[in-house]
């Protein structure tokens, strides 16, 4: 058995949500470069120009790309031959997020209780964990920030298996055109189909972690993928909902085996401030 | 951005604000405040209970952002525009109080929309996402309600040169439910 202490951990943790918020990963801006070169709209050009300008300008002088710093969404995979020492790991990651947040000036942006009390928890506490288990005796610790104005454009919908594909598109493309241009277009999409109603969710989350651009390995999917890039790019909403061609940058799908009565697709929006980070440990 | 920016200075008239056209650019010089949901929630609690405000809206700017704190030395922190359609149920109050320009990012709904024409309001869209620049802008910033909001609190904003975009003019012209229209294939 390998041992680290929880100290290493929320040391990584704490350099992760600081880099993320302002070093954008490259293959973003790439994607937005490429679709200047294709969008008509001039006023589209403008407004994707901007963001690559900020994306430049947040990087080089270590500010947050936007005031959204968001809620940190953790995936943790820990080796089964790894022992943790010195403390709860969950409280470990919250340290992490806490003094990273803190130590960066970054926005803290969540809601005690989200009905009855919706102070401000003042440290971006509690971050939302996922852990999983893996062989080996290493941690891997994924970090997604994910802003609010995207998030709330996220939708779960439990199709009919034989609603099949074209259910599967439909509901893709309705849920991408009633978001119009709320969360900050260009977006990324990530998409879970299969598992269960909770899983779904979470698979689309974990998506948007994907290197951008990348496909899924099954052929099927990555035509998918593909198919639905270029109908949310034929909608016309465009940078910011102002209409052009550039809606999205990126459709990302993880599928799993699911219940033999059920289609769950679940979709997770992200605006183009796809903001990642992963370190292992 | 542009070369057919229009530029104006705040507090704004009925008249001028009537000019402006959906799609035109403009760049704010002035004072605009800063206010989102709980801050929105509290203002038009107040106005509902005492009839009063916590700042003068008449001819102002509000701007729907909930910045980052500010690093020492730096006058603001990162300060992108948020949603708009989250002050859907607020707005039209704040409209009927004499303000002139919604600053956020996405669509709005109607009974915000028909309440900008009926007063004389405009809906403009900074670029979501690109809140480190537009710091740039911001000249003074100070706290004029709910500080206890934290990110959420209202300031005074003093901008120079604030450039967004009339998304919904005055006479309901819209630019989010013109997009799918006009470009979609």
């Amino acid at each position: 058995m390998r041992e680290i202490s929880t100290n290493l951990v929320t040391n990584a943790v704490e350099r992760l949500c600081i880099r993320a918020a302002s070093d954008l990963p490259f293959n973003v801006e790439e994607l937005i470069q490429k679709s200047i070169q294709t969008e008509e709209s001039p006023l589209a050009k403008e407004i994707l120009g901007k963001i690559l300008e900020n994306a430049e300008y947040a990087r080089n002088n270590n500010l947050p790309i936007c005031q959204d710093t968001g809620i940190a969404c953790l995936f943790v995979e820990i080796g089964q031959e790894l022992t943790i020492t010195g403390g709860v790991l969950s409280e470990a990651i919250n340290e992490g997020v806490r003094r990273g947040y803190k130590k960066a000036y970054l926005r803290k942006s969540v809601a005690k209780d989200p009905l009855f009390d919706r102070s401000n928890t003042e440290d971006n506490t509690p971050a939302i964990i996922s852990y999983t288990s893996v062989p080996g005796d290493r941690m891997h610790i994924k970090l997604l920030p994910k802003g609010g104005g995207s998030e709330n454009c996220g939708a779960v919908k439990m199709l009919r298996p034989a609603d099949g594909i074209d259910g599967v598109k439909e509901f893709l493309l309705q849920s991408v055109i009633e978001a119009g241009g709320k969360p900050c277009p260009p977006i990324i999409i990530g998409i879970g189909i299969g598992a269960t109603l909770n899983h779904s969710a979470l698979l689309a989350k974990r998506a948007l972690c994907r290197p951008l651009g990348s496909h899924n390995n099954n052929p099927n999917y990555a035509k998918l993928e593909q198919e639905i890039l270029d109908e949310i790019n034929r909608t016309g909403i465009g940078p910011q909902g102002l209409g052009g061609r550039t809606t999205a940058l990126a459709v990302q799908i993880e599928y799993r085996p699911t219940h033999i009565a059920c289609l769950p697709v679940a979709v997770d929006i992200n605006c183009h401030a796809n903001r990642y980070k992963e370190v292992t440990i | 951005m542009g070369e057919n920016t229009k530029k104006i200075t705040l507090p704004i008239s009925e008249a001028e604000v009537r000019k402006l056209k959906a799609g035109d650019t403009v760049s704010i010089t002035g004072v605009v405040y800063t206010a989102r949901d709980m801050a929105h929630k509290y203002i038009i609690e107040g106005l509902l209970a005492k009839g009063s405000l916590p700042m003068d809206v008449k001819g102002q700017a509000i701007y729907y952002t909930g910045s980052t704190p500010a690093i020492p030395g730096q006058i603001i922190g990162s300060c992108g525009p948020g949603s708009g359609y989250r002050m859907d149920p607020y707005a039209p109050f704040l409209i009927e109080q004499g303000l002139r320009i919604m600053i956020g990012k996405g669509p709005i709904n109607k009974t915000v929309i028909e309440a900008m024409k009926k007063h004389g309001a405009v809906y403009l869209a900074a670029i979501g996402g690109t809140g480190a620049i537009i710091a740039r802008t911001v000249k003074k910033a100070e706290v004029v309600a709910y500080e206890n909001l934290g990110p959420d609190a209202i300031l005074r904003l003093e901008v120079e040169n604030f450039t967004s975009i009339v998304a919904i003019d005055s006479n309901g012209n819209n630019l989010y439910a013109e997009a799918i229209s006009k470009f979609g294939q």
